[in-house]
């Protein structure tokens, strides 16, 4: 791919095979900056398989991704990622646990944390250990921690899982409001409804490949 | 400080912090040692003369079997939430994360040598006969040596499906030497007969081969998939 392409995101020809089975099969695609796609499709269609080769999670077998023209690797300073499990500290409050991430990214300021979850709508002077929150809270923790070092690009797998229909819708405001800062969000989801409205384009999978891509406008004519 | 190190204190800082909540890996390991010691005390009769001969390798197998419970533990609390992702994803340097789990995991088992080591001298009626001063290099450099190895090791088998299987079976033959010098240093100095000297020089060299081998191979093992 072209380090001048004027897409942020580039993926070519990607495929992802785990042994025999082939989770992606050839994914092509460009994404731009500044805008939220929403990614949906049945289970096993590539989804998480997709946004983990985009955090450079997962290598790509065969293929390439750029990112602001740097491999996944290079980028993951520009890269906040979010996963089904929560990614944090049981024992740990949400604090602590934001605290040590953000020494993984050489800042050593409480403020940093602190403004990180306060943006989530909770509290960081809860002193419980983030095993005890609720689903909801710790799906907004776990948000917190993905936008800790201000990432240009946001992967967020299945952040409305397990979350009672105020918290998701809670926290798709929350994404609205980062998309408006500038930021560049994917969102794995079964949940398509709740971005109806708030997702630029709805991009569909199945079977490890992108099958359709339904602009905003496109998706609202359909309704 | 640079990012090596503040990455290495702060994930230190971390386990330290965890391991100290939940003591799930001192519990584990102080039970399972304290079974060796009270176990051996009614197997045969801790005379002194008797004593010195074998209690070198029955300290060192408790605190090898003890040590694994540990090293299991280490990894465990990351793949919970699978917030090792959450590691692999951000700039820190691979190898600063497998110096702070060895230094964690040396801490935990100095601790439990620490704790265990005036039963062992108790129950078992030891008294050096050659240079006590000796135990103190073959020990630290002989918990290093497990440490470091079980900690690689250990990285190694988590993607495994049965990981604390594959563990031993990866560590123990590959410490061998190790734990041979463990052993004979060991009784060199409680017998007094021979020099732990070169047992000494040996752990030595197997501790800077182990630890450089293991720094610069991390990064590899961490990306893994």
């Amino acid at each position: 791919m072209s380090k001048n392409s004027s897409h942020a995101i580039v993926v070519t020809n990607v495929v992802k095979q785990f042994g025999r089975f082939a989770a992606l099969r050839g994914v092509t695609a460009e994404f731009d900056a500044g805008r939220f796609h929403a990614i949906l499709g049945d289970n096993g269609a590539g989804k998480t398989t997709l946004l983990r080769a985009l955090a450079g999670l997962a290598h790509p077998t065969r293929g390439e991704i750029s990112i602001f023209g740097r491999s996944p690797k290079d980028a993951c300073r520009d890269l906040g990622y979010m996963a089904h499990p929560s990614l944090l500290y049981d024992e740990m409050s949400g604090m602590e646990n934001l605290r040590y991430f953000a020494g993984l990214y050489g800042f050593s300021d409480d403020s940093r944390c602190e403004a990180a979850i306060r943006s989530v709508h909770l509290d960081p002077s809860l002193a419980r250990p983030v095993g005890q929150y609720s689903q909801g809270m710790r799906q907004r923790m776990s948000l917190a921690r993905a936008i800790l070092h201000d990432p240009k690009v946001l992967l967020l797998d299945e952040p409305f899982s397990n979350v009672d229909v105020h918290s998701a819708q809670e926290m798709v405001g929350l994404l609205k409001t980062m998309r408006e800062a500038g930021k560049t969000i994917f969102v794995v989801t079964h949940q398509a409804a709740l971005l109806d409205g708030v997702a630029d384009e709805f991009i569909w999978m199945e079977a490890g490949q992108i099958v359709d891509r339904t602009a905003k406008a496109q998706r609202e004519g359909q309704r | 400080m640079n990012s090596f190190w503040a990455v290495t204190l702060a994930t230190l800082r971390k386990d330290i912090r965890l391991e100290w909540r939940s003591k799930d890996a001192l519990n584990s390991m102080l039970f399972f040692s304290l079974q060796v010691v009270v176990i051996f005390v009614f197997s045969f009769d801790p005379l002194a003369e008797e004593s010195r001969q074998i209690v070198g390798g029955l300290v060192w197998i408790a605190f090898l079997f003890a040590a694994v419970v540990a090293l299991n533990q280490t990894w465990a609390r990351e793949l919970r939430n699978q917030v090792l992702d959450a590691y692999r994803v951000s700039p820190a340097p691979a190898n600063a994360l497998f110096l702070a789990k060895a230094l964690g995991n040396f801490i935990f088992v100095t601790v439990l040598q620490a704790l265990m080591a005036p039963l062992f001298i108790v129950f078992y009626n030891l008294r050096a006969l050659g240079p006590a001063w000796q135990l103190i290099p073959i020990t630290l450099l002989g918990t290093w040596a497990l440490v470091v190895n079980g900690t690689f090791f250990a990285a190694m088998s988590l993607r495994t499906r049965s990981r604390e299987i594959m563990l031993p079976l990866l560590l123990f033959p590959i410490s061998i030497p190790a734990v041979i010098a463990m052993v004979a240093g060991t009784s060199a100095i409680l017998t007094g007969e021979n020099s732990a000297h070169f047992y000494i020089v040996l752990l030595l060299t197997y501790d800077v081969v182990f630890t450089t081998a293991s720094l610069g191979l991390f990064e590899t093992i961490l990306h893994a998939e």
